[in-house]
């Protein structure tokens, strides 16, 4: 099945909550969907008979400018039917809040903490959302486009890389 | 009244383990023991890859690739390579591709020699380890050879190669392969059919198909639970679909498809296919053809995003890039293969005793430098 088609299926099935196709601009076409939505849909994505996508390759936290939102992208693949899918999420940056899928994609489990650790993107239903490449006690999320450098971490100074 | 009241414990196994591959702590909740519970606790070794690669230009990723998965340093240059080309749309000389695949496939056979031999160590096997940095050995003389460097090579650059492979080099590789062959069959008779081992390895830790693709593992443990996915048969890259080679699958031999012992014999299959793969693309090899020819002198992929995955020794390596059109990349992913193989020990690991844990662990075949990243 081609991306357009399980497009074409997906806002029929689930209406305002598939926004839009996008085709320009990515070598994977991308589905943007709803970001309370996605588990619902991921679901539907596995269990349908001619969808059947059971494998998640990859997902992926995303901050494209200090002034967008955040966004989470899901790369998906059937190994049985052999077609791909990439879904996409944006959530806002105050409350960056997105449903897990870690129960129906246990791949998912550890790349929600990952994204949670660096983007700090809360995975809703997630079964024990905490940080996972960081310290525990690490302040601030890495890899936004807005984090500052601590200075200290423990009393130790963190020598600043130019 | 007079009842014993056996509690559970925890044990921690780490981060300062020798069997643990690295840096990696594992939480156990033991009763007795029996595993009852493992959560992995990983980062130690995190060096912020991700963050690293949003302040480099392009061309300054290739090394810290090779870095994050450090037994297959090749691999990792080899799909970060071809994500940035297939977003600039680069043709490669014929030349490029086929010494790129020698080098990949070499590092194929160095990387299982490396997971066979700590297995084997990790079950109390000795002397196949010192038997198989042997071989290892010889592989790593050709990557010096050609690149100067035994471990991180920064050798395959977007577009080309750094330089082309020295005088001697495709005889010395026929001379290693022509070596290998029998080389395997002494892995068979020291490891494979030992009866210790087997008992240490058969049956333990069995995974399932669908435990398997559920969390994500990819490569050898995939294949070794009968799932026939190998990217570079599914989905062919770089030129991958001229070549004739077997996917070995996990056949349940010495006992269930997907234990311990399946994951350990399909790498030594591999190392095989490999080798093989490496005699055709050195028969074919072209003699003609500048390595650097390709190599763009200003490195801007076109704004956009791909995520590219190809097979490295350890399962499917991706790479999702973002690109607004600048040198420097928004957004770099690494999806690294043992990440998500080490997530399913829990799973698999469940109801075992501690030694077990130790051979389910050792025949997963992680690296810790692309888990932490």
């Amino acid at each position: 099945m081609t991306e357009q088609e399980i497009y074409a299926d997906l806002s029929s099935k689930f209406g305002d909550k598939v926004i839009e196709f996008m085709e320009e601009g990515t070598l994977n076409p991308t589905v943007v969907v709803d970001a309370g939505a996605i588990a619902k849909i991921v679901t539907y994505l596995k269990d349908e008979e001619r969808f059947q996508f059971d494998s998640l390759m990859n997902l992926a936290g995303h901050d494209a400018d200090v002034e967008t939102e955040f966004s989470v992208i899901y790369h998906l693949v059937s190994t049985e039917l052999k077609h791909y899918i990439t879904l996409k999420v944006f959530t806002s940056r105050d409350e960056p809040k997105v449903a897990s899928i870690a129960e129906i994609h246990r791949t998912a489990d550890w790349h929600e903490r990952e994204a949670f650790d660096l983007y700090g993107i809360n995975f809703e239903g997630h079964p024990d959302l905490k940080r996972i490449l960081m310290e525990d006690d690490w302040e601030g999320y890495p890899l936004r486009k807005d984090y500052v450098p601590a200075e200290f971490y423990r009393g130790m100074r963190i020598e600043k890389v130019k | 009244m007079g009842r014993l009241h056996a509690e559970e414990m925890v044990l921690n196994m780490g981060p300062q383990h020798p069997s643990t591959h690295g840096v990696l702590r594992l939480k156990l909740r033991t009763d007795g023991e029996i595993v009852s519970h493992i959560e992995p606790v990983i980062g130690y070794l995190h060096r912020s890859f991700e963050k690293h690669a949003e302040n480099l230009e392009y061309q300054m990723i290739t090394p810290f690739t090779g870095r994050c998965d450090y037994l297959a340093a090749m691999g990792s240059e080899h799909g970060y390579a071809m994500a940035v080309e297939k977003m600039m749309a680069i043709e490669l000389p014929e030349r490029v591709e086929y010494l790129r695949v020698i080098f990949a496939e070499l590092q194929r056979i160095a990387s299982h020699l490396v997971a066979v031999g700590t297995f084997g160590l990790d079950v109390g096997a000795i002397t196949p380890f010192i038997y198989c940095f042997r071989e290892r050995e010889l592989i790593l003389d050709l990557f010096e050879m050609a690149s100067g460097a035994r471990l991180l090579y920064n050798y395959i650059w977007i577009g080309g190669l750094a330089h082309d492979v020295p005088p001697g080099f495709v005889e010395k590789t026929y001379e290693f392969l022509d070596a290998f062959d029998e080389r395997v069959a002494e892995y068979n008779q020291i490891l494979t059919g030992n009866k210790i081992f087997i008992e240490r390895a058969a049956d333990i830790g069995v995974m399932t198909p669908e435990v398997a693709i559920n969390y994500g593992v990819t490569g050898p443990s995939l294949r070794a639970s009968g799932v026939n996915i190998d990217i570079r048969r599914t989905e062919p890259y770089s030129i991958y679909d001229r070549f004739d080679f077997d996917v070995p699958l996990g056949q349940g031999l010495q006992g269930t498809i997907g234990d311990s012992w399946d994951r350990y014999y399909v790498r030594v299959l591999e190392m095989g296919e490999s080798a093989k793969i490496i005699r055709q693309a050195l028969d074919q090899l072209p003699v003609e053809g500048d390595v650097k020819s390709a190599i763009p002198r200003r490195i801007r992929p076109p704004k956009g995003e791909i995520y590219f995955r190809s097979e490295n020794p350890r399962g499917e390596l991706g790479y999702y890039i973002v690109s607004n059109g600048k040198n420097v990349p928004v957004r770099l992913k690494m999806r690294s293969p043992a990440f998500s193989n080490l997530s399913v020990i829990n799973e698999i690991g469940q109801g075992w005793m501690i030694s077990d844990v130790i051979a389910i662990l050792g025949s997963l075949d992680i690296v810790l430098g692309e888990i932490d990243r």
